[in-house]
């Protein structure tokens, strides 16, 4: 993973609340078995329509997305964390995500910042009064900066410390080796196995 | 103080605890498909990594996997190249497989817990959201990313910040014809898509416990849609009956004193959850979705609402805009709403119970002239029970479609879809836009109300049945 400590870039305001995984990538996509050529199937169906924000050109080059609460509701397909990454994005705000779409997100590198919702919605009143506005994503202060606004948001403490600095999690967990390898020795016996 | 249920499971599978950092929690069973996993493989040989724990970790094929001609090669090529790679992860890394057409193939979460590896006490994960479904037992159950299946391949354990916990204090019992499906569906439109977000929740009360093994799999696998990632309910007699005997289940010698640590996981009765909810059962009727996610629901006797009915602004554009998708008018008896195609099947409704109900219903009478029937079981083990009990020639004698195992038409990546515009009456557990193919108006139900609806042609209950029409 790319360590991450400031984001600066354009943002768009995508007033929709529970978008689900679905809509972000649909299951027609989910067939491929690589990981990464998704951004044209971001939010593909919802693409068709002119009118969506993301069609928008002044939007175009946006690499932090403002959205609705409850963002990434739904399935676990990692591959909704993938599409948003590959079309370009860094970073997604929302009042609230839905818990395995955060948790993909932060394993593959994708800041998920937690706003409270009153302040979602003066982002988004600023970066639609003024879509050139640079937003700055500063994870060291947890602050979201954007013109004169200053917005504190949440990230639990062990994942802003990995995106900090840049830590494959396996690569953690692979050094507590011999503490796993003592705690299977300790397992109930009747507890199921395959082969 | 007590603990709860979640507590004592989650202490007992602590592997490493510290200051600011997740748990790190042992992972009994790790459940693997075709869709989440080819990615984790890659990672894993880029790496030049093992799996870990091989006779851990099972696999089977069920999201993409067709219904029909399962003896043939998948026309889909994609399909195939995806069902290929992992038959060659598997073998390549010495996973367990039931591909198609093994007898103990079909969907993870009823698999599961049909041999017994799904168990009071343990924790299970795959890369599926609905795996909260095996919650029913009393394990930590729930869906996580390829990025947490590599993790799992590679260490057999999960880093996991600690859940909240919260009960759902069930009130009252279930009125007939009023299944655990409409339980959560009222539920949910309760609390809205993320009122769960963050906790893990355990079910709780009479009507819980008078609940069959299947019921309470159907009411723990809709927890993930209004956000809790784990769901579950104390194991008691009803769950070790279920278990007595299992493929997989605690050997006869061990029986005894495997209960009795079964019993002792029950959360204490001095236990504080961080929160607490309370659900008259009594009051639920039949309940079904207007709109285009779980919490947009009404009791089938109600309309289809008004934006304004809504208490927020954002609350109301959801609505208008599920309201255009689903092509309805507010003020609509749920009632009068034509329905295109009936699916009886999923993770949360395709177990021998669910083709009882639907069975009972349908026997002698015919699907409506202008609605299909699709009956998918979850399961090999389920269809050839539902076989031996003749359930499949009620449902074909009906008009209806009876299929091999799958997740089939629940998300739409095999050939059984809806066409744009079609609308489905679904005993699945979402409505998302598009979930059951492009352009496609899902309407969630129970297996009953599934049923009354193939007959009646538009959304129904089984006592709107005219009792003249059985034969």
């Amino acid at each position: 993973m790319e360590k991450f400590t400031t984001h600066a870039g354009l943002a768009v305001p995508m007033r929709i609340s529970n978008i689900d995984t679905d809509q972000i990538i649909s299951s027609a996509h989910l067939k491929r078995i690589t990981r990464t050529g998704f951004e044209d199937a971001l939010f593909e169906e919802w693409r068709k329509d002119p009118e969506f924000i993301l069609n928008n050109p002044q939007y175009s080059t946006a690499s932090i997305l403002i959205a609705g609460a409850n963002f990434g509701i739904g399935s676990s397909r990692e591959h909704a964390v993938w599409a948003l990454m590959d079309y370009g994005f860094k970073v997604v705000i929302s009042s609230r995500f839905g818990d395995i779409f955060r948790g993909n997100s932060g394993k593959a590198g994708l800041l998920t910042a937690q706003v409270e919702q009153d302040l979602v919605d003066r982002l988004w009143s600023a970066v639609e009064a003024e879509p050139a506005l640079t937003v700055s994503v500063d994870l060291e202060a947890r602050m979201i900066r954007c013109g004169t606004l200053s917005v504190p948001f949440q990230i639990d403490d062990y994942t802003r410390w990995r995106f900090l600095e840049g830590l494959d999690d396996i690569g953690i967990t692979l050094s507590h080796r011999d503490e796993i390898a003592n705690f299977a020795k300790s397992r109930h016996d009747w507890m199921p196995r395959i082969n | 103080m007590g603990k709860t249920l979640v507590e004592k499971v989650w202490a007992e599978h602590v592997v490493r605890s510290a200051d600011n950092e997740p748990d790190l929690l042992f992972i009994d069973l790790h459940l693997v498909h075709e869709v989440s996993s080819p990615q984790a493989f890659d990672g894993l040989r880029l790496a030049g990594r093992k799996v870990s724990r091989p006779d851990l970790t099972l696999a089977t094929e069920d999201h993409n996997v067709p219904t029909l001609n399962i003896d043939q090669p998948i026309a889909d090529p994609v399909s195939r190249i995806q069902i290929e790679t992992l038959r060659k992860n598997c073998e390549e890394f010495d996973i367990h497989l039931y591909p198609l057409g093994s007898r103990e193939q079909g969907i993870v979460h009823v698999i599961g817990p049909e041999l017994g590896l799904t168990q009071p006490g343990m924790t299970i994960v795959c890369g599926d959201s609905h795996t909260s479904t095996h919650g029913a037992f009393g394990a930590i159950a729930f869906g996580i990313g390829t990025s947490e299946v590599e993790h799992v391949l590679a260490t057999q354990t999960l880093s996991q910040a600690r859940l909240k916990t919260m009960a759902v204090n069930v009130t009252g019992v279930l009125s007939p014809g009023v299944t655990s499906k409409d339980l959560a569906l009222a539920l949910i439109a309760q609390t809205g898509t993320g009122g769960g977000q963050g906790f893990a929740v355990e079910y709780r009360g009479v009507a819980i416990e008078k609940m069959s093994m299947e019921s309470r799999m159907t009411l723990c696998n809709m927890s993930i849609e209004w956000g809790a990632k784990v769901g579950l309910i104390a194991p008691d007699q009803r769950t070790f009956e279920y278990l007595k005997g299992k493929k997989f289940s605690p050997k006869r010698e061990d029986w005894d004193r495997v209960v009795e640590h079964w019993k002792s996981l029950a959360t204490d009765s001095d236990a504080v959850f961080d929160k607490e909810i309370v659900i008259d059962a009594s009051l639920v009727t039949p309940f079904v979705t207007w709109g285009t996610n779980p919490s947009q629901g009404v009791a089938l006797s109600s309309k289809v609402p008004m934006p304004e009915d809504f208490a927020s602004v954002a609350e109301q554009i959801d609505a208008t805009k599920a309201l255009e998708y689903m092509d309805l008018t507010p003020g609509t008896p749920m009632r009068e709403i034509e329905i295109d195609t009936v699916f009886i099947g999923s993770c949360t409704n395709s177990r021998i119970e669910d083709f009882r109900a639907a069975a009972e219903v349908i026997r002698g009478r015919k699907v409506a002239k202008n609605t299909r029937l699709l009956v998918v079981p979850g399961s090999v083990r389920v269809r050839l029970e539902a076989e031996a009990e003749g359930l499949d020639s009620i449902f074909v004698d009906a008009g209806g479609e009876w299929r091999g195992a799958g997740c089939s038409m629940c998300l739409g990546m095999n050939p059984d879809k809806l066409k744009p515009g079609e609308r489905s009456a679904s005993t699945s557990n979402r409505n998302f836009e598009g979930r059951q193919g492009k352009g496609g108006r899902t309407h969630l139900v129970s297996p009953l109300v599934a049923a009354a609806t193939a007959v009646m042609g538009h959304l129904a209950a089984p006592t709107d049945l005219p009792s003249e029409v059985r034969g």
